[in-house]
């Protein structure tokens, strides 16, 4: 099932257009990865999927977002409720400045849960839910910066799940890492599909074909070609795409 | 030193070497030198009846009790004002405000406001709170022109810590739903309130060494009543005030010199209260 729809989305910074016309269908409980090259467009794209994109100013959007059926680009979306739905992790690690457990209870504290022993479980859970538990177990009450910045991406995506969403956003939540770190993300982002839709930017094709089910290839501003990731690296429709995958460019 | 360079260059580096050596020295001597003497003066002078008891003209004794106290009542007041005020304009002006012209006129203002010699700080609030308002010569309308005065220090060093908050906290703040003022409750007054910290010091340094500004709204009362909402409406002098009139008015130079020793040790005692407190935020 398609969880979150576009059609004909266009997206303007004052008059530069960024976003030419996507249509696209993201399945549910699958990864989607977005490639191409900088400046085409797939991170904006991902923030327009959340509303964080609304926040810069003097963005311009036509077209039309839905998220299970709800119109997202409306100016009467509950923006809380709709990123308590759809969560995001972004590409540098930006754990708060505060213990890790705050970090894990902050969402759920914001979405009105104050019951402590409901908090504590959350945070387990939470924490469990991205490989993280076992590691920082011992030191919950410690400040979160102490953590590896490995440790700090999972905190993050811990930090997402703890508001229990249905779709989770990645802007090359890998970039900053370490080989061995981004490893055990991608390991952990399979781990994910079970239970939640991810949405993934990565500048990395080799990590694209490793994770995603499906694939989606941005050129400036327009979807060039989306499809079974297979599909898109092996027999690409789109001579420009296949130009991108082989390396002729980006 | 380099064994490659030339005589003439040895010298020149020896020279200034010397110099810088020479200004480091008169620094730190006329700050010793100050100290000591104020010291050596001052400390002579401060008994426990000083400090303990209020001026009777009865007995002809001097006491600062009453004075100590309203420099306490003073900084709390100001501070009490002026820190909700500044810390809320600075928030205003750096996380709602999208016209940039607008916050450099505001802060073109805060910073031609801190230029202004605090007399003209005291001649406006004498009229203003004293007479408009029948504020009278009190605490209360000391500490009103006090906070004035201390406004764009608070807003300063606030906008400044601000500044410094990654925006990877407020993204990851909105990014789970929150709503601005959530964001700003949770994250970045947190984690600015070392900033807001050192605003509030600098200020407190700047209230303890204020006399001009106090003498004017404030006055130079010396009588001890009840509690602090009493004081907030009875004239009171502060420690600096209370130096001036001693020495300028009773020729008390011993008392003077107690109580410029008093000050540095409020000031040292200040300082060292800060950086405990900063090392445990």
């Amino acid at each position: 099932m398609d969880i979150i729809k576009t059609r004909k989305l266009n997206l303007y910074y004052g008059t530069f257009q960024a976003l030419k016309g996507i249509d696209m269908d993201i399945a549910e409980k699958e990864i989607t990865a977005f490639i191409g090259p900088s400046g085409c467009g797939k991170s904006t794209f991902l923030k327009t999927l959340n509303r964080m994109i609304h926040m810069v100013p003097g963005v311009k959007i036509t077209g039309e977002v839905s998220y299970r059926g709800k119109d997202i680009l409306s100016n009467t979306i509950d923006e809380t409720n709709l990123r308590k739905n759809i969560g995001m992790v972004f590409q540098k690690p930006n754990p708060f400045p505060m213990s890790i457990y705050d970090n894990i209870a902050y969402g759920p504290k914001l979405h009105g849960n104050t019951n402590k022993a409901q908090l504590n479980d959350l945070v387990e859970k939470s924490l469990r839910g991205a490989a993280l538990w076992d590691e920082v177990k011992d030191r919950l009450k410690k400040s979160a910066s102490g953590l590896s910045g490995g440790q700090q991406q999972r905190l993050c995506i811990a930090r997402a799940l703890s508001v229990s969403p249905d779709v989770l956003l990645m802007d090359e939540p890998t970039s900053a890492l370490d080989p061995a770190s981004t490893m055990k993300i991608e390991e952990l982002m399979i781990e994910l599909k079970k239970d939640y839709t991810v949405v993934i930017v990565t500048h990395n094709m080799q990590q694209a074909t490793r994770i995603s089910d499906k694939t989606a290839f941005f050129l400036v501003g327009e979807l060039i070609e989306m499809g079974k990731t297979d599909d898109v690296f092996s027999l690409p429709k789109d001579k420009r795409t296949e130009d991108y995958i082989t390396g002729r460019f980006g | 030193m380099n064994e490659s360079l030339s005589p003439k260059r040895k010298v020149y580096g020896v020279l200034l070497q010397g110099f810088i050596f020479l200004c480091t020295g008169i620094t730190v001597a006329l700050l010793v030198g100050l100290l000591g003497y104020i010291f050596y003066q001052g400390l002579g002078h401060i008994s426990w009846k000083l400090l303990s008891t209020a001026r009777s003209a009865l007995e002809d004794t001097i006491g600062i009790l009453p004075n100590i106290i309203y420099t306490l009542y003073i900084i709390f007041t100001t501070l009490l004002i002026a820190i909700p005020i500044g810390v809320g304009a600075a928030i205003y002006l750096n996380e709602y405000v999208v016209n940039k012209r607008f916050v450099q006129i505001i802060e073109f203002a805060a910073e031609t406001l801190s230029g202004i010699p605090s007399i003209i700080f005291g001649l406006v609030g004498y009229m203003f709170f004293c007479q408009k308002l029948k504020l009278g010569s009190s605490i209360l309308a000391g500490s009103l022109t006090l906070s004035i005065m201390i406004l764009p220090t608070i807003i300063r060093t606030t906008q400044e810590t601000l500044k410094t908050v990654p925006n990877t906290y407020r993204e990851g703040s909105f990014a789970l739903g929150a709503t601005k003022w959530y964001m700003i409750r949770t994250i970045l007054i947190p984690s600015s309130l070392d900033g807001i910290l050192s605003g509030a010091i600098l200020s407190i340094g700047r209230i303890v060494g204020e006399s001009a500004a106090l003498i004017f709204t404030a006055g130079t009362g010396y009588v001890l009543v009840k509690n602090y909402f009493e004081a907030l409406q009875t004239s009171g002098g502060s420690l600096s005030v209370a130096l001036y009139v001693y020495v300028y008015e009773h020729g008390e130079f011993g008392v003077g010199f107690a109580i410029a020793s008093i000050l540095m040790l409020i000031v040292f005692t200040v300082n060292v209260a800060t950086k405990a407190v900063k090392k445990k935020i």
